[in-house]
């Protein structure tokens, strides 16, 4: 079991969301950052739900020992003033107190092996709070977990996605009511990750003007997806998150194909992005690959840093 | 452009079968009937679909080319346009229309060219068909509404209105299912609960169900909503044959 002794207001548990829906008007959701959630189950040697932290720091207790991956956005991660990696996945032991504080980056997810056992919805843990399924954590809480202890790894090559950057993205049906040169000042456009945004989507400044459609006051609403570049009424562009609506009536310049998502849902507010238009029949190409790992070698001032607290409290850490 | 019906990408994992690009009965009831023959006998290779209010989304599990086809041969078999509304139900809905419960009422009584008692007497008794469930969980696309509705969208997004919300624009109104910002016109506030997780059933709405939005005063919404163990906010329905 997990206990949270401090969490931030959008601290969820997150997993793959829960697909079939879309004939009700429920969006998938799920995690944020989707190669977090594999990132982790590389890790872990088996997929499971995490929690998912943004813009704040963490701070739980482990009921039980417990295997912990570490990935997405990087956070400063301690137990007891020893540092711990990220990118990484770390054997806790029971009572271990771990703290996050915010890094890079916006979304950061803490899995334990076996996963975060909550009560699944309609299939699914992922949260939901703004359309009633779940609510944000609090201190005070205890998540069930799947549990158990596997080796410690790392990944062998973390993607640097914290940071902006390019977004390879296809038509949508209505990038055709653009104007060709509206589209090509579109991909030549850089823009800026708003400070507005949240799991709903990202709003993307510029020193362009905006991106307008004949009529687009009166498009007929349709399917919006995660990935969605939609332009609203004065022509500034939103990205669509997870827990973005399923329908819409402004126009989409563009969808964000799905490897790259996870870019631009981490891109902190002020950074750059771009957009790059590929075809459909390549994007369909994109595999999302398998992050690789390694075993994980403890860092040498982590283990001084274990040291020096040794010496203060005269605990015996039987791990070594 | 070629015309309709047609099949599109939606991202690099869907596809999009379009049968219009303007609000038309015959459209909305062709993605209707669409959509629910895909359900009765699926298509190889589909992880799920979904309509809207001209077109049908299909998930792809499987190749494109092979569903695309499967797709296109299902579409030339009949007239969709034709085919009958699923079984339904008539849903009395009571709203508080204006006030701060409706703060564009005045603007969109003026747009439509009527006082705002006018307006609230017209709206109170349009009745409307669900067209599409979507945005937020169970959330309505309700109309035709007549042509003097036909009010474009605001082009700044609104601050959030809250459930419960009726909104107006492009001859459509829309019951919000969840707070959240809007570009359409507020005139007015129901107890309706679009989506509740716990009840028998959860989504309380069907695409093909028949709608009014009678007028009552904030206080008989009150109390309406309090005697609503079911959360539909003092709602009453009925089958029709």
């Amino acid at each position: 079991m997990i206990e949270i002794l401090e969490a931030g207001p959008q601290t969820t548990v997150q997993d793959e969301g829960r697909p079939g829906f879309l004939a009700e008007g429920l969006a998938r959701g799920g995690a944020a950052d989707r190669r977090a959630l594999r990132e982790a189950a590389a890790l872990l040697g088996g997929a499971g739900a995490a929690i998912e932290v943004a813009g704040a720091g963490l701070r739980l207790r482990l009921h039980a020992a417990a295997t912990v991956a570490l990935t997405g956005a990087p956070m400063r991660a301690d137990v007891g003033g020893r540092l711990l990696a990220w990118h990484a996945a770390h054997a806790l032991a029971a009572g271990d107190e771990l703290a996050l504080r915010p890094g890079g980056g916006v979304f950061g997810y803490v899995t334990p092996a076996g996963g975060v056992a909550t009560e699944p919805v309609m299939g699914s843990r992922a949260v939901q709070a703004a359309f009633g399924i779940g609510r944000a954590l609090r201190a005070g809480d205890r998540l069930p977990v799947g549990g158990g202890t596997v080796p410690e790894r790392r990944l062998a090559a973390p993607e640097d996605r914290f940071a902006g950057g390019t977004l390879r993205c296809v038509p949508t049906p209505q990038t055709a009511l653009f104007a060709p040169a509206e589209v090509e000042r579109f991909e030549a456009t850089a823009f800026r990750r708003d400070p507005r945004g949240d799991r709903r989507g990202v709003r993307l400044a510029s020193d362009a003007a905006g991106f307008e459609t004949a009529g687009q006051l009166a498009l007929l609403s349709d399917f919006v997806l995660p990935g969605d570049v939609q332009m609203t009424g004065d022509g500034t562009p939103y990205i669509l998150g997870p827990d973005a609506q399923t329908t819409g009536g402004y126009p989409r310049i563009a969808h964000v194909v799905a490897a790259d998502l996870p870019r631009a849902m981490q891109a902190p507010p002020g950074a750059s992005l771009r957009f790059r238009m590929i075809g459909v029949a390549e994007a369909r190409l994109i595999a999302l690959s398998r992050p690789a790992t390694a075993p994980l070698l403890r860092d040498p001032t982590g283990i001084r840093d274990l040291g020096a607290f040794q010496l203060i409290d005269g605990v015996v850490d039987a791990r070594g | 452009m070629t015309g309709f019906p047609r099949i599109e990408p939606l991202g690099e994992s869907a596809l999009l079968v379009r049968f219009g690009d303007r609000l038309d009965d015959a459209v909305n009831r062709a993605a209707l009937a669409f959509r629910a023959d895909l359900e009765r006998r699926p298509v190889g290779g589909v992880a799920e679909t979904a309509p809207s209010l001209g077109s049908v989304l299909v998930r792809l599990a499987g190749d494109a080319a092979a569903v695309e086809g499967a797709l296109l041969d299902r579409l030339a078999a009949r007239a969709w346009g034709e085919a009958p509304l699923p079984p339904r139900r008539r849903w009395r809905i009571p709203c508080h229309y204006g006030g701060a419960d409706g703060p564009d009422l005045a603007e969109v009584a003026a747009m439509a060219d009527l006082t705002e008692a006018a307006a609230v007497v017209a709206l109170g008794a349009a009745p409307v068909r669900v067209l599409a469930l979507g945005f937020a969980p169970g959330m309505p696309y309700l109309g035709i509404l007549p042509p003097r509705w036909d009010l474009p969208r605001r082009t700044d997004l609104a601050p959030r209105v809250p459930e419960g919300a009726l909104v107006i624009a492009v001859r459509q109104l829309v019951l919000f299912g969840a707070a959240a910002p809007t570009g359409w016109r507020h005139v007015g506030r129901t107890a309706f609960g679009c989506f509740r997780p716990g009840r028998a059933r959860p989504v309380a709405l069907a695409p093909g169900d028949e709608v009014t939005f009678p007028a009552v005063g904030a206080d008989a919404l009150e109390a309406a909503a309090a005697a609503d163990r079911d959360g539909h906010g003092g709602a009453t329905w009925e089958a029709v044959a």
